[in-house]
């Protein structure tokens, strides 16, 4: 499926999420928290030919815009996507993501023993420190691997 | 202390420590004078896993104050077994008393306590995370006997899970000193605790002998390492003995090296090390009392 044609499927109300790394689309979609149970109609194109990227994901979302916190998460798996929001077939705003300070309530903490894990009324914390995440917790450190991470509850 | 609480020893500063410490030294020479200075404050001791000693120092420190502490007792005969969560069981016992002792095994936890509760809540040991009150008594004990600047102190054992390692790399940063790390590699510092000591410009090196560098320690501080993190006990074996103190390993020290150990000891330093100069380990859990003292006093509102 060439840039093109997915160009061609235009999705009247949502969001285009484009530019994500080769790979990591359905890291996005569980990030999200899309599995079409709610009856979302979801585009993903994988390995799409990129001028910038080489080869890219970009997945299409009817009926979703996403909020500030799904963006800062969905820049640690895709930091170079673009986002863009679509009102009656326009693209009414386009965003890069951007790298948050601080994630909170999205990842768990990969230490089994952290109190984040432990059933208390608390989120799970993590600074953004460069590349990598950090709980505000323990103190465990979260490298690249962020999708593995995901809360899905 | 810029803080009511007292959760990591990262949030200590050099200045933080020296007040505590010279409040404990003002202490130890006239317990009698704060007989009375905390008269009808309550400490809560909330021991979520066993420490008889670190709860008895708390419970005495209070006492020697003038004032009294709640002990929730043991985990299985409380609400805790029912399912309670931490942070409910902190905010109860808040109710009731006047400042918290946390001990808990899970890291973390005294941190996400201290979110739920206004009193002063100290970390007694948080999993294998911190133990900062551990530290200012550890601290106490080298000024005392080798001073804190211009000194190189060598710890050994579990450096992985050893919370008061961790509580007291990170202290020893606020000072001059030269810190090198003596364990198997399978139970080096984690990467957290490296991290922050490269942040705060520490002076550390990482070894797994301690034949090479032990002439040079001003201290040596010793832990525990549990056979359960091996496993299988032919590979704790083979580490093991390389790791324990005996008069032999003492030879190549220098005359006025401190040994330091928390305790509870199994055979990390033999006996026959008891009785020389070399030997700290038990004043150092002496000194537990006046510097938790020195804490509380820090940490409660004066009267
Ligand atoms: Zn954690």
């Amino acid at each position: 499926m060439s840039d093109h044609e997915l160009r061609v499927s235009k999705i009247r109300n949502g969001t285009v999420i484009d530019h994500v790394a080769a790979g990591q689309a359905l890291n996005v979609l569980a990030i999200l928290g899309i599995d079409g149970s709610a009856g979302e109609s979801v585009s993903v194109g994988m390995n799409v030919p990129s001028g910038r990227l080489g080869r890219k994901d970009i997945l299409k979302v009817e009926d979703r815009e996403l909020s500030p916190s799904e963006v800062d998460v969905l820049s640690l798996i895709a930091p170079e996507a673009t986002i863009n929001i679509v009102r009656g077939y326009e693209v009414v705003e386009k965003n890069r993501v951007e790298r948050p300070d601080r994630v909170v309530g999205v990842l768990s903490c990969p230490n089994h023993n952290c109190i984040t894990n432990a059933n208390e009324p608390v989120d799970s914390k993590f600074a953004v420190l460069g590349e990598e995440l950090r709980c505000e917790y323990c103190g465990t450190f979260v490298r690249e691997s962020f999708a593995d991470h995901i809360d899905a509850s | 202390m810029r803080h009511d609480h007292l959760i990591s020893a990262a949030q200590l500063s050099r200045a933080d420590v020296e007040a505590v410490l010279d409040r404990a030294a003002e202490i130890d020479a006239d317990p009698a004078a704060v007989r009375e200075r905390h008269a009808g404050t309550v400490l809560a001791l909330c021991f979520f896993e066993p420490s008889t000693r670190t709860k008895m120092s708390f419970d005495t420190a209070m006492k020697r104050l003038g004032g009294e502490t709640i002990d929730m007792g043991s985990v299985e005969s409380s609400s805790v077994k029912k399912g309670e969560s931490l942070a409910d069981t902190v905010r109860v016992i808040e109710g009731y008393a006047d400042a918290l002792v946390l001990r808990h095994p899970s890291e973390g936890s005294a941190q996400m306590a201290s979110e739920f509760v206004d009193v002063p809540l100290v970390n007694a040991g948080d999993g294998a995370g911190q133990h900062p009150s551990q530290t200012l008594l550890d601290l106490y004990t080298i000024r005392e006997n080798a001073g804190l600047d211009d000194i190189t102190v060598g710890v050994m054992g579990d450096l992985k899970y050893g919370r008061t390692v961790h509580s007291l790399s990170m202290a020893l940063t606020n000072f001059d000193v030269r810190q090198h790390f003596v364990s198997p590699a399978s139970l080096r510092l984690p990467q957290s605790v490296r991290y922050d000591l490269r942040e705060a410009g520490a002076e550390v090196s990482e070894h797994e002998e301690l034949a090479g560098i032990l002439p040079e320690l001003d201290v040596l501080y010793v832990t525990r390492i549990q056979r359960e993190r091996f496993p299988d006990e032919r590979e704790y074996r083979a580490v093991a003995g390389e790791y324990q103190i005996d008069l032999s390993t003492l030879a190549e020290a220098k005359e006025s090296l401190t040994v330091m150990h928390p305790l509870p000891r199994v055979d990390e330093i033999d006996p026959a090390v008891d009785e020389t100069a070399y030997a700290n380990y038990f004043e150092q859990s002496h000194n537990g009392v006046p510097v938790r003292m020195a804490l509380l006093d820090t940490l409660l509102d004066s009267p």
